[in-house]
């Protein structure tokens, strides 16, 4: 008996997922997961608002702005989101879940990408929460004339946080004192990134203008290039640490 | 088995640093500006230079085994990298004391190559922590040569954005190479070769230390089992 017309012989009936639909199941398992665990976000966002306050003790001032207020926001965003890439590889490491995805014939960047855009999400909703509360409990200068441009130096800033941290979580997740190693490395490759956002951010935030400065492109443009770079970077080194 | 080799490198480099330093001591001019102390340039400079290029040099040798799988390029990257940290600390200390010396403080921020120089030395002074992290050898050399590769690339990135970020107010403290007179010039290349030798040579000690110890381990571990 002849098999049906429509079925033929020897022939995958599915062709392999392309990388976009990869990455894109990927993404929504762990959203999905973030979701009802509830890890990672809430702890960065608690973390960034604590550490406001701690920064009004240490020094003891009531509002804040220009330089000083730019370098603060960053330090604590940069310090949150070390939280969240401590974490972001830790289920799939303690839990197979490497193992799982190098069986699977799929593009191994589909799992940087993944999880990149992942902590580019996190770090998302991380802004939504430290930013206001910045503004609520520290800033000086209104938020409402400097946020429209404000939105580009956090863009870019998360852009190469994503990139470098999910590299550095990859490698040091299977490592002893893993928690340790992450920050430590991390921190080093990310000074570029706080030099650009904090220079960029800075002329926004300045007490007493009514327009607010404007944004400095160079420090943009050079975010830009070094997020281009690390992320090229991380696409072409991540298939050796997947290997097993 | 590779004595004749490193017998001659030690040679070199120990006559290589008598003549750059009877150079820097009796050759060189005493600077207008800063005086003697600005002798401490024909160490620091070269020890940064060496340091940096090792730096990059053990980036390249992380690609050659991450493509061969070769186990040597492996051992020569970690050699290197280890090595240039240690230069690299001679640099950050050499740099204190002209600091020091030049403008009273043992630390500026306003020259951008040594702060660059430190926030690189602060990314490899975790390259060996790294590596003891990982237990399983093979994991533990990939691991190490993609960290040598990012790494790599970061040095030029990180010099480009701190100099960036220099503020062009304070005039900066290590004057530029690039307008040096003859002498000097001489001197300072002078300098610059042996402190290359010098690197070479304490690199190719370590290999052939690293190489006995591996062999001594393997026959060891032949003997026990008889």
């Amino acid at each position: 008996m002849s098999p049906p017309a429509h079925v033929r012989v020897g022939q995958p009936v599915h062709a392999p997922a392309g990388t976009a639909k990869v990455v894109l199941a990927l993404l929504r398992k762990e959203l999905l997961v973030e979701l009802r665990t509830l890890e990672s976000v809430p702890g960065m966002a608690l973390f960034a608002v604590t550490t406001f306050v701690v920064f009004h003790f240490a020094l003891n001032q009531n509002t804040v702005s220009g330089q000083e207020a730019a370098g603060i926001l960053w330090v604590t965003l940069l310090f949150a989101a070390m939280l969240g890439v401590n974490r972001l590889f830790v289920a799939d490491a303690d839990q197979g879940g490497f193992d799982a995805f190098l069986l699977a014939p799929v593009d191994r960047s589909a799992l940087l990408i993944a999880k990149a855009l992942s902590l580019l999400t996190y770090l998302f909703v991380l802004e939504l929460v430290a930013v206001p509360a910045f503004a609520l409990l520290l800033l000086g200068p209104p938020l409402s004339q400097a946020l429209p441009s404000l939105l580009a130096p956090l863009a870019l800033g998360d852009l190469g946080v994503a990139a470098i941290g999910t590299l550095i979580a990859a490698m040091t997740v299977r490592t002893r004192a893993r928690d340790l190693l992450g920050p430590m490395l991390t921190l080093p490759l990310l000074v570029p990134v706080v030099i650009g956002c904090a220079r960029a951010t800075a002329p926004l935030l300045q007490a007493g203008r009514a327009g607010s400065g404007t944004l400095p492109l160079r420090w943009l443009g050079t975010l830009a290039l070094y997020d281009l770079v690390f992320g090229l970077i991380a696409y072409a080194v991540f298939d050796f640490l997947l290997e097993d | 088995m590779r004595s004749p080799s490193l017998r001659a490198l030690s040679i070199a480099t120990a006559v290589a640093f008598c003549v750059s330093l009877s150079l820097v001591f009796f050759y060189a001019p005493i600077e207008a500006e800063e005086g003697f102390l600005q002798k401490i340039f024909y160490l620091h400079v070269p020890l940064a230079i060496v340091s940096l290029s090792g730096f990059v040099i053990g980036g390249l040798m992380a690609i050659a085994h991450l493509r061969t799988r070769d186990q040597r390029w492996d051992l020569r990257s970690y050699v290197v990298i280890h090595m240039s940290l240690i230069f690299g600390a001679a640099v950050l200390i050499t740099g204190s004391i002209w600091a020091r010396a030049s403008w009273g403080h043992w630390w500026v921020w306003n020259e951008p190559t040594l702060v660059s120089f430190l926030i690189i030395f602060l990314l490899y002074a975790t390259y060996q922590p790294l590596r003891f992290a990982i237990e399983d050898p093979e994991r533990q050399a990939r691991y190490a040569s993609v960290f040598a590769i990012t790494a790599g690339a970061f040095v030029p990135l990180n010099f480009m954005a701190v100099r960036l970020s220099a503020s062009y107010v304070h005039p900066r403290v290590l004057g530029s190479s690039s307008n040096l007179p003859g002498p000097m010039m001489l001197t300072f290349f002078v300098s610059l070769g042996a402190m290359a030798l010098l690197f070479a040579t304490l690199c190719c000690y370590e290999l052939a230390a690293k190489r006995t110890r591996i062999l001594l381990k393997a026959r060891s571990r032949i003997l026990g089992f008889q």
